[in-house]
């Protein structure tokens, strides 16, 4: 509990840099939240990212990105929504335009994805995806504050908050994409750092049972200790069991994966570093004297 | 504690094995086809194909009914000798507003507009404002309209695609106005796009009078249910574009199809079934006859009834065919989603590489650090790992990339449970307790803890599968049964399999 006051500290202060750099830049929104077109392709030989911004052009299609990813011969290509395009038709014809460009320019070539999300769609699954988060952690604070008490569950619900904010700006700093798959990843860390916080205080709580004479700064630091292997032991098991997603997952899951990752470490952190300190801070007074 | 009677024992692997062979169905070709063989489906980022939202245009739709509806009340008025000084349409409001001549004329107006007959009961609202009545559309029955014309369109879309061959098509109402559509193996949807953005005929045509032989000016059409071929003449009669219902009904204790036609098609009709009594025609939509029955009379009054076996059912279906003979109103597609079948091998690859290499890190990692309890821990994992399977398998579910990220994140926080029970009992033996002792209190207390632990995660993946769509669903799904099954595994499994050991051997010393 030394180190308490810093930890405090610096988990605030990243995470208030977390939250500046939401703000700008801002996350590297994905095709599900921005609308628009991807279309990844595959070529017999190495495509040149200009050629095939070449071809699409002779197509009269303006693309925002071409760029290579994966192997050499993978184009990814993205074509940002019309502004103030709610026009889904416009949308739909211009995947069918591009996929028949790209067919007739380049022989050989393999569409390997074309996806088109319109406007509507991409609003709607922003909404869907902050209402997941919001009422993910509205029933953690919930089932936490009728399981412990009150103070259990605040310190839970800011310290969730704190890893939460870190782990966007991560997302910002790496600019992953943000889409449907990162909410999962958001939650799933969530989900993952509620389970770490509720079995240290859970000991917490049986220890204030145990020792009723314990002043409460001891009594946490014990908690924490007893519990830092199962803490420690866990967090390795699935970062484990993550790692081979970040490192083979494919495009879809590298990102999921590494973000994973690193809540992975944020979580079991917070669980030791944060959550412990803010409950003495809360708990002072009702729970126990610091000592 | 130590005592696990016979029947519990047995109740437990019974479980196990069961799962196993849920999972057989994966791995293997069914062997007769009397016995239930579900297996789990690949989604189509796994598979290939493309996935299509398509909403429906309900502002059509209301407008369609405004402008039938002012016909209607046009209609109305004539044939009641009456007058009116303007009738409008309000698209906003969605309703017609009608000036009536004079004050004289309101009344009888107003018995005109109360006979009006609604599509839906409790269709229209009759208000009087400024002198003007408005008709309008009550909100419960756009919203009626919208739910009908969803289901309608499934059913045209549903044909539709079955005509092009697709193998496996899944067609689904998603919220109020949308259908979600699934085609595996269809890569390049645009013939797709193309033939839902077409409108459906239907038409009526007089069968040949050689019905068995395709001659001049006739083609053989399918009768429905594979009875075969007839020859239909080649010229419309009357076009399903003048239709402008279609009920099921009573008549004479059987269920018939009642039709409505508009002037158009009324007059048509009028004509065609006064010059071929006794003779047979045919409905055909898109190519294919729904029904060819045989005109018992002349029908002048716009509408008409079609007798057959009908039952309940298949009159209320037929009925919905016919209005449904072109698509209620356009569909747009507001969300593609296509991936090539090289990328869906790759993502398999990718999938079962990595979790296979996860399964093991982990189960490396227990061995290591628990020794035998990680052995034992290491038996509930597989299993954990074979029921999440057969669950799946059992329900037919679908099994989506970030599907199998969550079967690994699972397996990784399974094992949580494990390290719960094994540092409490290296714990309870620190503080000095016998091994029993210890084996049970680590048990008892590590309890509370897991379920507490896994509750939360639970409803943190309850709230992603209700709120998420499409690849996050799945991966909900996976977590959400994976908890489920970890509890089993290691709160019954794997502490079975501690305490038999226990029993068996009787140490001095716990492996810890």
């Amino acid at each position: 509990m030394r180190g308490r006051h810093a930890g405090l500290i610096v988990s605030a202060l990243l995470s208030i840099a977390s939250v500046v750099l939401f703000i700008t830049p801002g996350l590297n929104l994905g095709l599900d939240f921005r609308g628009g077109i991807i279309v990844e392709t595959h070529s017999p030989a190495a495509e040149d990212p200009a050629h095939m911004r070449e071809v699409l052009k002779a197509g009269h299609i303006n693309a925002a990105s071409v760029q290579s990813f994966g192997s050499p011969q993978d184009v990814r290509i993205a074509i940002n929504l019309p502004p103030g395009g709610e026009d889904e038709h416009v949308t739909q014809k211009l995947v069918d335009q591009v996929r028949t460009v790209i067919v007739q320019a380049v022989p050989g070539v393999q569409i390997q994805r074309a996806d088109a999300v319109g406007g509507s769609v991409s609003s709607e699954l922003f909404r869907d995806g902050v209402l997941a988060l919001l009422f993910s952690l509205g029933m953690i604070l919930i089932y936490i504050w009728f399981r412990f008490e009150r103070e259990f569950a605040l310190s839970a619900v800011i310290t969730l908050v704190l890893d939460l904010t870190k782990t966007i700006g991560f997302l910002v700093v790496t600019r992953f994409e943000f889409d449907l798959v990162m909410v999962a990843a958001l939650l799933t860390i969530l989900g993952y750092s509620t389970n770490d916080k509720v079995v240290v205080y859970d000991r917490i709580r049986e220890n204030l049972r145990k020792y009723r004479t314990m002043p409460l700064r001891e009594l946490l630091d014990l908690s924490i200790n007893e519990t830092l292997n199962r803490t420690l032991g866990t967090s390795m098991t699935v970062f484990l069991a993550a790692l081979p997603l970040a490192l083979f997952g494919g495009s879809t899951l590298t990102g999921f994966a590494t973000v994973m990752l690193f809540g992975i470490v944020v979580g079991t952190s917070s669980s030791i570093f944060i959550a412990a300190p803010l409950l003495l801070l809360m708990g002072q007074k009702r729970l126990r004297k610091a000592g | 504690m130590l005592y696990y009677s016979r029947l519990r024992m047995l109740g437990v692997v019974g479980i196990c094995l069961i799962s196993a062979l849920l999972c057989l169905p994966n791995f293997m070709k069914s062997p007769s086809s009397s016995l239930p063989w579900h297996q789990v489906h690949l989604g189509l980022d796994l598979r290939g194909g493309s996935y299509l939202l398509l909403q429906l245009d309900t502002k059509t739709l209301q407008h369609d009914r405004l402008q039938s509806l002012e016909g209607e009340i046009r209609q109305g008025l004539l044939s009641a000798h009456l007058g009116y000084r303007l009738i409008q349409r309000d698209d906003a409001t969605a309703s017609v507003l009608l000036t009536p001549r004079s004050e004289s004329e309101k009344e009888s107006d107003r018995k005109v507009l109360e006979e009006l007959t609604p599509s839906i009961p409790g269709e229209l609202a009759i208000n009087e404002k400024d002198g003007r009545f408005v008709i309008s559309l009550t909100p419960e029955s756009i919203r009626a309209r919208a739910r009908e014309a969803v289901s309608r369109s499934i059913e045209i879309v549903r044909r539709r695609i079955d005509s092009t061959g697709a193998i496996d098509p899944s067609i689904a109402r998603e919220g109020e106005d949308r259908i979600v559509l699934e085609l595996p193996g269809i890569s390049d949807p645009q013939r797709i796009k193309t033939l839902l953005g077409t409108t459906a005929r239907m038409t009526f045509h007089l069968v040949s009078p050689d019905p068995l032989h395709a001659g001049p000016g006739t083609t053989m059409l399918p009768l429905p249910e594979g009875r075969g071929e007839i020859a239909v003449e080649d010229r419309v009669d009357v076009d399903g574009a003048n239709l402008t219902d279609a009920a099921a009904t009573m008549n004479e204790g059987q269920w018939v199809v009642e039709l409505k036609f508009d002037n158009k098609g009324a007059d048509d009709f009028a004509r065609i079934t006064t010059e071929n009594v006794g003779k047979p025609f045919a409905i055909v939509l898109d190519g294919h006859i729904l029904t060819s029955p045989v005109i018992n009379g002349p029908i002048t009054a716009g509408r008409g009834i079609i007798t057959g076996r009908f039952t309940a059912r298949s009159a209320s279906d037929l009925a919905l065919l016919l209005r449904a003979g072109a698509l209620p109103a356009p569909l747009a597609v507001v969300e593609q989603r296509s991936i090539g079948p090289s990328l869906g091998a790759a993502s398999i690859h990718a999938g079962v590489v990595s979790l296979v290499a996860g399964f093991v890190l982990v189960v490396l990692f227990m061995l290591l650090f628990y020794g035998r309890f990680g052995l034992y821990a290491d038996i509930a994992l597989f299993a954990n790992l074979v029921m999440i399977l057969a669950i799946l398998s059992l329900f037919g579910a679908t099994l989506t990339l970030p599907g199998m990220a969550g079967i690994l994140l699972t397996l990784g926080m399974a094992v949580d449970a494990n390290i719960l029970i094994n540092e409490r009992i290296r714990e309870e033996v620190r503080n000095g307790r016998k091994p029993l002792q210890a084996l049970q209190a680590g048990f008892q207390r590590a309890t509370g803890t897991i379920i507490d632990s896994n509750a939360t995660a639970f409803l943190a993946h309850v709230m992603l599968f209700v709120f998420g769509t499409g690849p996050v669903r799945n991966f909900a799904l996976t977590i959400t049964i994976g908890i489920v099954t970890t509890l089993f595994t290691t709160l019954v499994l794997s502490r079975m399999l501690i305490v038999r050991w226990y029993a068996h051997k009787r140490p001095q010393e716990l492996p810890v």
